[in-house]
């Protein structure tokens, strides 16, 4: 059983939120609740977005008011089976080369560890998408290594290409478009992970990921392939409950 | 030859807009759409659209644009603005028409609308929509997330923009009248969804206090100068959801109404949500304005909410013939070939 509560926000949407603290479990009950009551079908119930303790859900309450929607939710609630949740697990390819990786050198320099380090740590780890979020196809994901964690940059950069995997906190992310950024960036991914063209994101909460280290010329192929629309990406695995 | 709009001058920012992109927020999609879809919904029942039809959405200062199609027609609403209908690029002056109406223009007839008064937005709809592809169901531009619109951003000068439609259907041109655009001084809110991260006696200031609308303001964020209000239990919070309307109290003190081209996500408590009826209202706003809020319950928003839709579904009982043009711009119209008697569209 987890404890929630549920708040409005506004006449279209509330927030039933778990806790108020990044915690895998915490998601994976938010997670839970969103792939319930999208698999329900609920006449009224516009989209559900979960984020890292809370789950917003917008609704129509003309169709559906406020009241049945949350007793649809305490319903829910009351047998909820986290280890039911679905994702895919992914690999994608990182390079960690400084001619992509502006910050690399800095972060090594305040963890007071080597970049062949802050490369190992950063790509040794299994993260879980928790979220997307401030850009299309942008995943938070978790957590990374407690060495790596740095607080945000003081300015912010304008300008971040796209692809930039950066970290801050205990927090990695992909940024799929180019944009302005307080992270600290460490590596590209040549993968876009938010197509343009087809408008899908390649990532989804409750998704693992796997950051695997490629070099300039690897990296270079691939941006490449995508460029000719001849990339193909496909997850490593699709695994229920709370894998990896 | 493909029938277009061609942006002489795009304005201030002038974006394609309809009612929104629901659905992929959980992607990190904005919702985006009109800032007041109650002006975008008359605009497109002026001109005969289904009410979600995309039309441009102009702040502040309007475009110019020459219409390159036998002929168009077009329809205007929202803020006060002089709209000038120029014979061709050339010319120094034309006929100028007020707002809240439809109007047919023929090929080569140049618009220019002027600054907005009254109000931050005005509505351009075109008779059959603008002949764009949808992004994720919605022609609505989405500038921070490159989506939608015309080619995902605001227009620039040398832009055409495809119409659906190469020549305007025969009928008479309308005006909407009763549709009070205003923007009203106050807006009603449902506290939450963090107003735990405020005292009693900071919420009592909040919807006491009398903001003005501040230059930062665009379309993502409406940033409120006035009383600060102090948190409780510091201004950050874990990243969640924002909901259309949600009022977020950053280090400052200072409130951001979050408006259609928010992010998804941010990290400040939201110490109330605009309701979904004034929502329209406080998008027209324009910078300068005063606004204050009032806090109501989740059950009287929706009840609102009820009313207003009633009001939408109505729209087109609103909708009036203009006064028949004089004997001299109707001669003027017949050696243009532009209309060819009074209801008599078999000819």
């Amino acid at each position: 059983m987890f404890d929630y509560r549920v708040l409005p926000a506004g006449d279209t949407a509330l927030v039933v939120e778990f806790g108020e603290r990044i915690d895998r479990e915490l998601s994976m009950a938010v997670l839970s609740l969103a792939q319930a009551l999208d698999a329900e079908r609920i006449a009224g119930l516009i989209e559900t977005v979960p984020t890292f303790r809370s789950l917003m859900v917008h609704y129509e309450p003309l169709t559906l008011p406020a009241a049945a929607l949350i007793a649809r939710i305490d319903k829910h609630m009351q047998n909820l089976r986290t280890r039911e949740v679905t994702g895919r697990a992914w690999q994608l390819p990182v390079c960690y080369d400084p001619r992509l990786a502006m910050d690399l050198d800095s972060v090594a320099r305040q963890t007071a560890l080597s970049a062949r380090q802050v490369i190992e740590r950063h790509s040794g780890t299994t993260y879980h998408v928790y979220m997307l979020g401030f850009l299309p196809g942008q995943a938070y994901m978790g957590e990374a290594a407690a060495e790596l964690a740095l607080p945000r940059l003081e300015t912010p950069r304008t300008r971040i290409p796209a692809g930039s995997v950066a970290i801050a906190a205990r927090m990695s992310c992909v940024f799929p478009l180019e944009t302005p950024c307080g992270w600290h960036v460490i590596g590209r991914c040549p993968i876009p992970l938010w197509d343009r063209n087809r408008a899908s994101a390649l990532l989804a909460p409750a998704d693992k990921v796997v950051f695997v280290p490629v070099s300039l010329r690897e990296y270079e192929a691939v941006v490449a392939k995508a460029s000719e629309g001849m990339l193909e990406i496909e997850p490593v695995s699709e695994f229920s409950g709370a894998a990896a | 030859m493909t029938a277009t709009l061609r942006i002489l001058s795009p304005g201030l920012s002038t974006t394609v807009q309809d009612l929104g992109r629901p659905g992929f927020r959980r992607f990190g999609v904005s919702l985006s759409g009109a800032l007041d879809p109650i002006a975008l919904r008359a605009a497109n029942a002026l001109v005969g659209n289904p009410a979600n039809t995309g039309a441009l959405e102009t702040l502040y200062i309007g475009p110019s644009f020459a219409v390159e199609a036998e002929d168009t027609r077009l329809s205007f609403v929202g803020a006060d603005a002089a709209i000038e209908i120029l014979p061709d690029a050339d010319a120094d002056s034309g006929e100028t028409i007020a707002p809240m109406r439809s109007v047919r223009l023929r090929r080569g007839q140049v618009v220019r609308v002027g600054s907005l008064k009254n109000g931050a937005t005005l509505y351009i709809a075109v008779e059959g929509g603008f002949a764009f592809a949808p992004a994720l169901g919605s022609v609505a531009t989405d500038s921070r997330g490159q989506l939608g619109g015309w080619q995902g951003r605001a227009l620039v000068a040398g832009d055409a923009l495809p119409l659906r439609r190469g020549a305007a259907s025969e009928r008479d041109e309308y005006r909407i009248d009763g549709l009070d655009l205003r923007a009203p001084r106050r807006y009603r809110v449902v506290l939450g969804p963090q107003n735990d991260y405020f005292s009693d006696d900071e919420i009592e200031r909040f919807l006491a206090a009398d903001y003005i609308v501040s230059a930062g303001s665009n379309r993502m964020g409406m940033r409120l100068d006035g009383p600060a209000i102090r948190h409780r239990r510091g201004f950050n919070i874990v990243s969640d959801a924002i909901a259309p309307g949600s009022i977020q109290v950053p280090g400052s003190g200072r409130p951001i109404v979050l408006l259609a081209d928010h992010q998804t996500t941010g990290g400040y408590p939201k110490i109330a949500t605009v309701i979904s009826a004034d929502l329209p209202a406080l998008g027209r706003a324009p910078i300068g304005a005063a606004v204050s809020f009032a806090a109501v319950s989740v059950e009287q928003a929706a009840a609102a909410r009820r009313e207003q839709f009633a009001i939408l579904e109505h729209l087109g009982d609103k909708l009036v013939p203009l006064a028949p043009p004089s004997a001299a711009v109707a001669s003027r119209l017949l050696e243009h070939n532009l209309i060819s008697g009074v209801h008599d569209a078999a000819a």
